[in-house]
């Protein structure tokens, strides 16, 4: 859009455009290398002792051993673990939800709507908590219930909207042909609802994988408490630094392939949901950029 | 319920706290998001390759380990401003990508025909930009905006896990005390929580019936 803006540059304006980007590079890049070396400067703390600075090798020497990472890759793998369960009872939930709120019975679709907007409007925190201290479930089940409840409750907002969103001749066609109403729903309307909005429910899945470290706060052994909270306890607080950014890697790894394969995915399903759907082709969908209205108000709460 | 009412000044200091980390957080994001915003879509390369790899490091990172690294490890670094304010700056900064891209959408989101017209009708870069695109694009990232600060004051709970007193500090105070009323307890707390979300969430869905009908 922005080259309709103004007119095609010439070669002035190019050459002054690639000597500030240039110099943005010179900025950015100094900035991030200040910052690495201020943070590799020994530091005098304030009873007057001197620590090495942190890319100091007394500081990374932990990870010669094995055990710390059997310890982060166990954490890794509860991590995994409780975002698998969770996933899956989440998708369960939440294709129970948009039958719920799709149904043509006031007394189904009005309580679903105010127990949907109730999960929607919680911190998945507090929810956590509710579960652990009152069906004293543990932690990792305190854990798995509320992820697959609030994610539930997203993604069966989604499949609503994509379900809403079907010509209606679809639905009629179904009814025509002497399906009942929830074969239609079943067998017609949702295949297609759910190819159209899987880019949006994988996003979630991401937003889901990320909060499992949530569960932390529970004292569920996932991938931060075991790498950053006990493993510096035990080895000091010399390596918190080392580990931090140990778990940050192992983190964006997994979030980001898992965002990596929503994209494919988005790129995929587009152009095949516009010959199911309407005649238009729609365009693809970016999963990380969900439109509001695709998912009603409150949508993107699962940041 | 006497556990509610006995703990209501509890509750308070807690509810006041998340409305001001709400408060700071917010207005925080708001203007780091326009800045990473604006280096989204700038013409200069490497703002955009920069502002690009900030918001998806920043948006695949846990906000607990953000936190985490707010609470634990800047102390540890000798900046120790006080837990609150650590908190305010974790939350600014892990919200700041997302309203960068509701930002972004919204601009992007008006047709190019719009631009255009402008354009042939011999508008200026800056006249399209503030008669035309802007109006438009402000409309539309109204509602975006409004659910990602209705996502921050959910996120504000996890500050309570990191030493802050806000709502979730006090429903886990409360709970520790009363532990024969802890469900009342905790639907208070969330009662309180749905008493930001679900007006904002209501708003936001005006808007956009209204913007709707506009475009």
């Amino acid at each position: 859009m922005t080259s309709v803006l103004y007119d095609v540059p010439g070669p002035k304006a190019r050459a002054r455009s690639r000597a500030i980007s240039v110099l943005g590079i010179v900025l950015i890049v100094g900035g991030i290398v200040a910052l690495a070396v201020v943070l590799g400067l020994p530091k005098t703390s304030a009873n007057g002792a001197v620590q090495p600075g942190l890319w100091d090798a007394s500081r990374w020497d932990v990870f010669n051993d094995v055990q710390v990472w059997r310890t982060l890759g166990i954490g890794a793998l509860n991590t995994l673990r409780m975002a698998g369960v969770a996933a899956v009872l989440a998708l369960i939930i939440g294709v129970l939800f948009s039958f719920g709120r799709g149904s043509d019975h006031a007394w189904v679709r009005v309580p679903t709507t105010v127990v949907l907007e109730f999960f929607r409007g919680m911190p998945v925190l507090l929810m956590m908590l509710f579960i652990l201290l009152v069906f004293s479930t543990g932690s990792f089940w305190a854990g798995v219930a509320a992820l697959a409840v609030y994610n539930g409750a997203i993604i069966g907002e989604a499949l609503r909207a994509g379900i809403k969103a079907l010509p209606s001749g679809q639905r009629e066609a179904g009814l025509a042909i002497g399906l009942t109403p929830i074969a239609t729903r079943f067998r017609i309307e949702f295949p297609q609802a759910f190819r159209q909005m899987l880019p949006i429910i994988i996003a979630q899945l991401v937003v889901l994988l990320k909060d499992t470290s949530l569960a932390f706060v529970v004292g569920y052994n996932e991938l931060l408490r075991s790498g950053n909270y006990n493993l510096s306890q035990f080895f000091g607080n010399r390596y918190q630094f080392s580990f931090f950014f140990v778990v940050l890697a192992i983190y964006l790894t997994m979030n980001l392939s898992l965002s990596w394969l929503a994209r494919r995915i988005a790129k995929r399903t587009g152009p095949q949901t516009g010959k199911l759907g309407k005649p238009d082709a729609a365009p693809p969908i970016d999963p990380n950029l969900v439109d509001p209205r695709a998912l009603g108000a409150q949508s993107r709460s699962g940041l | 319920m006497d556990a509610v009412i006995d703990n209501l000044p509890t509750f308070l200091e807690g509810f006041r706290n998340t409305l001001g980390l709400l408060a700071l957080a917010g207005i925080g994001a708001f203007i780091l998001g326009i800045l990473i915003a604006a280096m989204r879509i700038s013409p200069v390369g490497s703002f955009r390759g920069f502002a690009t790899v900030y918001t998806e490091v920043v948006r695949n990172t846990p906000l607990t380990l953000v936190l985490f690294f707010c609470a634990y490890l800047l102390p540890y670094l000798q900046f120790t401003p006080g837990y609150f304010q650590l908190a305010a700056i974790g939350l600014t900064v892990y919200t700041s990508p997302f309203v960068a891209e509701a930002l972004r959408s919204g601009v992007n989101g008006v047709h190019v025909g719009q631009a255009e017209a402008a354009r042939s009708i011999g508008l200026t870069f800056g006249q399209t930009l503030s008669f035309i695109v802007m109006p438009q694009a402000i409309r539309m990232v109204i509602p975006p905006l409004i659910n990602v600060f209705i996502a921050l004051a959910k996120n504000t709970s996890v500050a309570g896990a990191f030493f802050v007193f806000e709502l979730f500090g006090a429903a886990r105070q409360i709970t520790n005390d009363r532990g024969d009323a802890v469900i009342a307890v905790l639907l208070a707390v969330a009662a309180f929580y749905l008493i930001i979300t679900i007006p904002l969430g209501v708003i936001a869905g005006r808007i956009e019936k209204k913007v709707a009908v506009l475009r």
